[in-house]
């Protein structure tokens, strides 16, 4: 049988998730690489720029469209998709491994008896079939995973693929009305964190620990964030206080984040922190023991007093 | 009403790991078990769903039977009656879910809780697969749950803030670290716990359709250096930054 890819794309708000390019990106080269078709497939009601998903490898997107579908819902979304995958005959499905992509894929790996795999950092074609490198234990150990099956669902892991260079090609665009949706499970209202960044998408993530000693002095590390245009983290210990929302949790009863550079102020490095955050490509550790082992990982550190580092660092970066 | 949670035990997350001989699982030497974090939300859960409604709490682990441990520690807490799916092979996400959702069938229940993802593989999806094989609605990273007659409004945490949802039972709901504040076991919980019966069952092993080829250590990542021991140090900390990493 010749191999066949769907994208994935989601939406959010009527734009395109980036970690769904990075998807797109890299399915894209997988097909090349295996000579398989590939075609992308977004929901929802309204979205903007699809045919600029031509740039990162697909010629043809399909929009499948209603305007019950602008929120998610996953009854809707998964009884669309197994139809859309039933006419396509495709064998491999590729997701992000977003909020929505991890609660999606899983249900469509039921319905379509396929295997699956989640949250891979790495995908290489080998006879034909896809082998994948999943994390577990929060990054404390790697496993090389393959699914037997005929059909096969990934999720890829966002801000580990780059999207890299891209073409100016348009994606022709099939707009589909869709109608009798099952909304036996669907999203009623969306708030917003006040607009913030996530972790898990951030490219530079300035987290604070223990060593902030108070909710309060964490000023200083959102307006580090804020001048990088980095997402805030923060360590348990800082959120078990109650200093900080889990949604900036990073480690292992938190987010596992890969972002291109990861500053930690006042954390010692625990080592379910550390799983969370030694994928990143530059570490940056600011604490005032220099035996802490974050200092292990750390690319770059100064063994001071954040009180005095993180006021000149931002002095320093505002001169520029 | 019956409540079903799904509960499992895991490596601490203080652990180090290191990999067995097998090159395919970890080494299970000088590890602590525990239930895992997010089962506690889902424990917790459910029994003040209990307490609202009047009903009974069943837990259910699939595993060894060192996940005895974890079930006592379920009753210790509140629930009335666990039961242990017992197995010592090491089953693909799939099959675990066909016996968890075989149980919860005979089980006869309309409301599952469990965490949103184990410690251990982190795969986060088992809650979806188990409601879509009973055909339930499913509700995943739940941070908030409310329950009035069959309908459902939670929420769920979506990147960069929260999503409402509404649905109804039956339905398998994941929890998310904020959902609640797990209690903690009273002496006489504890005492009671010992006491319960644990019934074990035996599994119906499908055959595994994704392989694990082979378990490793990611690349250790090598101490860089100190750049400085105060705020002096910050000028060169920029300039590393802007010239050698290029990620500012």
């Amino acid at each position: 049988m010749a191999n066949k890819f769907i994208i994935f794309v989601e939406q959010r708000d009527g734009e395109i998730k980036k970690s769904s390019l990075e998807v797109l990106k890299k399915g894209g080269l997988l097909a090349v690489a295996m000579r398989a078709d590939i075609e992308a497939v977004t929901i929802g009601n309204e979205i903007s720029n699809l045919e600029n998903t031509g740039r990162y490898g697909v010629s043809k997107i399909t929009h499948l469209k209603n305007t019950e579908l602008a929120n998610y819902s996953v009854s809707a979304y998964t009884d669309l998709l197994v139809s859309f995958a039933d006419e396509s005959n495709a064998n491999f499905f590729l997701f992000a491994n977003t909020a929505m992509g991890k609660d999606l894929a899983p249900v469509l790996s039921v319905k379509l008896n396929s295997g699956i795999v989640v949250d891979c950092v790495e995908l290489e074609e080998t006879e034909g079939n896809l082998v994948a490198t999943k994390p577990v234990y929060a990054g404390k150990a790697l496993t090389i995973v393959k699914s037997n099956s005929e059909k096969n669902i990934l999720t890829l892991r966002p801000n580990v693929f780059t999207i890299g260079e891209v073409s100016d090609a348009k994606a022709e665009v099939i707009v589909k009305d869709v109608e009798a949706l099952n909304l036996s499970n669907k999203v009623i209202s969306v708030s917003k964190a006040g607009g913030k960044l996530d972790v898990t998408e951030a490219d530079i993530i300035v987290s604070g620990g223990r060593g902030l000693k108070a909710p309060e002095n964490f000023g200083m590390i959102e307006e580090l964030a804020s001048l990088l245009g980095a997402a805030n983290g923060a360590s348990r210990a800082a959120v078990d206080a109650g200093w900080r929302p889990h949604s900036e949790q990073v480690g292992q009863t938190g987010k596992t984040v890969s972002p291109n550079l990861y500053i930690a102020v006042g954390i010692s490095g625990a080592i379910q922190h550390l799983a969370g955050m030694q994928s990143s490509k530059y570490i940056v550790a600011i604490n005032k023991d220099k035996d802490a082992p974050i200092f292990g990982v750390a690319d770059y550190g100064i063994a001071g007093d954040a009180f005095e580092v993180i006021p000149a660092l931002i002095e320093e970066l505002k001169k520029n | 009403m019956k409540i079903v949670v799904c509960v499992n035990h895991v490596p601490d997350t203080a652990t180090k790991v290191n990999i067995s001989s097998d090159q395919k699982t970890i080494d299970k030497n000088g590890v602590t078990y525990v239930v895992n974090p997010y089962d506690e939300f889902a424990i917790e859960e459910a029994l003040k769903t209990k307490e609202a409604s009047d009903g009974e709490v069943v837990v259910l682990s699939l595993g060894p039977e060192t996940n005895k441990e974890t079930l006592r520690k379920a009753l210790a807490m509140g629930a009335d009656s666990a039961v242990l799916l017992k197995t010592d092979l090491a089953l693909d996400s799939l099959s675990v879910a066909k016996a968890l959702a075989d149980e919860i069938k005979n089980q006869e229940t309309e409301l599952v809780f469990m965490g949103k993802q184990s410690v251990d593989y982190d795969s986060s999806i088992m809650g979806q697969l188990v409601a879509t094989l009973l055909g339930y609605n499913i509700v995943s990273t739940a941070t908030s749950f409310k329950l009035d007659g069959t309908k459902i409004t939670a929420e769920r945490e979506i990147e960069g803030g929260k999503e409402t949802i509404e649905t109804s039972l039956p339905a398998i709901v994941t929890a998310q670290k904020g959902l609640n504040e797990p209690r903690y076991a009273s002496l006489k919980g504890i005492m009671t716990a010992k006491r319960k019966v644990i019934e074990e069952k035996e599994i119906q092993v499908t055959e595994s359709i994704v392989d694990v080829l082979e378990m490793k250590k990611p690349k250790a990542k090598e101490a860089g250096k100190i750049v400085g021991e105060d705020a002096s140090a910050v000028p060169e900390l920029v300039r590393l930054l802007k010239e050698e990493a290029k990620v500012i």
